[in-house]
């Protein structure tokens, strides 16, 4: 099935449907991509190619050509229904490699050894907010950690990924900035305000939970609200909480003191296509009214 | 530079509050408003982080969201993605860029050495709540687990002793999740140099994790109902190779004595 390939349509399904019936396994078609430049940035970025096609070549099983510099191989095909799937993560790779990595050698081999990003981002597992797409973070910017509502838990609550990954970015690598980003329509917050305390239990309860000063903090401030509009109150107090939350790392507190390491949030809004982002002021901030935390350098971009 | 624009947009606005007489109330408090935030703005340098973030976010609604209005309407009503990708925290790995990844494709859940520990009620709420969400609300079909070269969080697991003779901090708390794959490794290549079996245990690691995923059990569920595949995959940014392979469980008939 050869997948329309017009430059006005750059979103346009690119990967083949996912039911074997409709595969072709002869002919596989590259939709046409957008060509652009993100200025500012170290690498020359996302050069896509033109509509192409590739041929699908079915080798016989267990037979593996490895990808090289001079040549763009096909990888062994599995011989069960999912033989589609594997083509369509081949095609991405291929063209990542193609586009990007191959262009850019100086950069990779450089990151190949080591990275050194100037930051460190919390964002939703949610796939619409990939922090690579909205804000273009290139390889080796971004140290990131996703997880359901972009959630920090504090110190006190003991080990979790997000601990781990606290600990690493900041004494290790060194980061100078920590981006908590939040979103609209976030399931995570909307689970957390619709949340009822029947003695069910469930994981995304049990997460969730830790974004419970931010439910309190709106039930109170946004009570005339409707749910939706609570719930968009939340997700921006949740960010809020999670900036707070971050001090609670002394590791990390020392060295906001020292003016070593900013610490900043985010809200994207896909339904408007608007960004948001603020600083947190620490030396403004008292920490002991309740959480208050006062922002510099609020801007809104749409 | 930035005073004399706002300036010139005072007078702008000004002269526009003075000749549009029919402007109706709401405008012309909106204006007004305006006039007094722009005369009370005193801009400041921008810090070159933040000079990122605004590059990056204007590129991406220049060139994505307002060429494909579509596309991102109906993304706002809601999302389904095919895909749950696990992928670690490492800058150099995201899978939106290595795989190419559009908004609205995979749920991504990326942390420390891309870990997926095994189904724990009291402890690992975040990932369980990804998995809970990512299979009963989203209904994904595919879980794809990425390793990668060059892994610190690998790394760091490999080279712990375990003797208690080293700090216990809360990365080690966390890759110790690997621990399996680090026995493995260990075992099976106890005369190759540790660099090796790092490489070893970045790729055993991903299948101890897909091993986990199936201790949930509505992934397990799904799983019998074919519903849902487990994928395992490696990005080796040194020699710019990806490896994939599939995790598969087979039950033989039984055979009578």
């Amino acid at each position: 099935m050869a997948i329309p390939s017009s430059i006005s349509d750059p979103f346009a399904s690119k990967f083949l449907p996912l039911s074997s019936s409709s595969y072709n396994p002869s002919r596989i078609s590259v939709p046409a991509q957008i060509t652009a430049k993100i200025e500012q940035t170290h690498l020359t970025a996302l050069r896509r190619s033109q509509c192409s096609s590739l041929k699908a070549s079915m080798g016989s099983p267990g037979f593996t050509q490895q990808l090289n510099n001079s040549k763009l191989d096909t990888l062994a095909e599995v011989k069960d229904g999912r033989d589609d799937i594997f083509n369509d993560l081949k095609d991405r790779f291929l063209s990542f490699k193609k586009n990007v990595y191959m262009e850019n050698p100086e950069q990779f081999e450089s990151l190949a050894k080591v990275q050194t990003p100037k930051f460190m981002v919390i964002a939703c597992a949610d796939s619409r907010v990939c922090p690579s797409n909205i804000l273009g973070f290139q390889p080796g910017d971004a140290f990131t950690i996703r997880n359901v509502a972009n959630l920090v838990p504090t110190f006190e609550s003991g080990p979790s990924e997000t601990n781990a990954a606290l600990e690493f970015a900041v004494n290790t690598l060194l980061v100078e900035n920590i981006l908590v980003v939040g979103h609209s329509c976030c399931g995570g917050i909307r689970a957390l305000m619709g949340m009822q305390d029947d003695g069910s239990t469930s994981f995304i309860k049990s997460w969730v939970i830790h974004g419970k000063n931010a439910k309190v903090k709106t039930k109170v401030s946004a009570s005339n609200l409707d749910f939706d509009h609570q719930c968009t109150h939340c997700e921006k107090e949740s960010i809020n909480h999670s900036l707070v939350n971050l001090l609670s790392y002394p590791w990390i507190k020392e060295k906001v003191e020292n003016e070593e390491l900013s610490i900043h949030g985010g809200y994207y809004d896909f339904v408007n296509c608007s960004f948001e982002k603020w600083t947190l002021d620490y030396r403004g901030t008292k920490l002991e009214e309740n959480g208050r935390i006062v922002t510099k350098n609020k801007v809104f971009w749409s | 530079m930035a005073n004399q624009s706002s300036e010139l947009a005072i007078e702008q606005l000004k002269k526009l509050l003075r000749e549009k007489e029919e402007l109706n109330e709401v405008a012309t408090a909106k204006i007004e408003e305006i006039i007094v935030e722009l005369q009370g703005c005193h801009p400041q340098p921008i810090d070159p982080a933040e000079q990122r973030i605004i590059d990056g976010f204007t590129y991406f609604k220049l060139n994505n969201f307002d060429k494909d209005r579509k596309l991102y309407d109906r993304l706002a009503k809601g999302q389904s993605p095919k895909f749950m990708v696990f992928a670690c925290s490492d800058s150099r790995v995201s899978p939106s860029i290595i795989l190419n990844f559009q908004p609205g494709e995979a749920f991504m859940v990326r942390n420390i050495a891309n870990m997926v520990p095994p189904f724990n009620q009291l402890r690992y709420s975040g990932v369980g709540a990804t998995l809970e969400y990512a299979i009963t609300a989203l209904k994904v079909e595919n879980i794809l687990v990425i390793g990668h070269s060059r892994c610190g969080g690998i790394s760091r697991l490999m080279s712990h002793p375990e003797d208690g003779s080293a700090p216990y901090d809360f990365i080690d708390d966390w890759v110790k999740i690997g621990l399996p794959s680090k026995v493995k490794v260990l075992k099976e290549h106890k005369f190759c140099d540790f660099e090796q079996q790092c490489e070893f245990c970045e790729m055993e690691s991903v299948n101890n994790s897909l091993v986990n995923l199936q201790t949930y059990p509505y992934v397990d569920a799904e799983i019998r109902n074919k519903n849902l595949a487990l994928l395992g995959g490696y990005y080796d940014f040194v020699s710019g190779e990806f490896k994939f392979w599939k995790y598969k469980t087979h039950i033989t008939e039984p055979i009578t004595i």
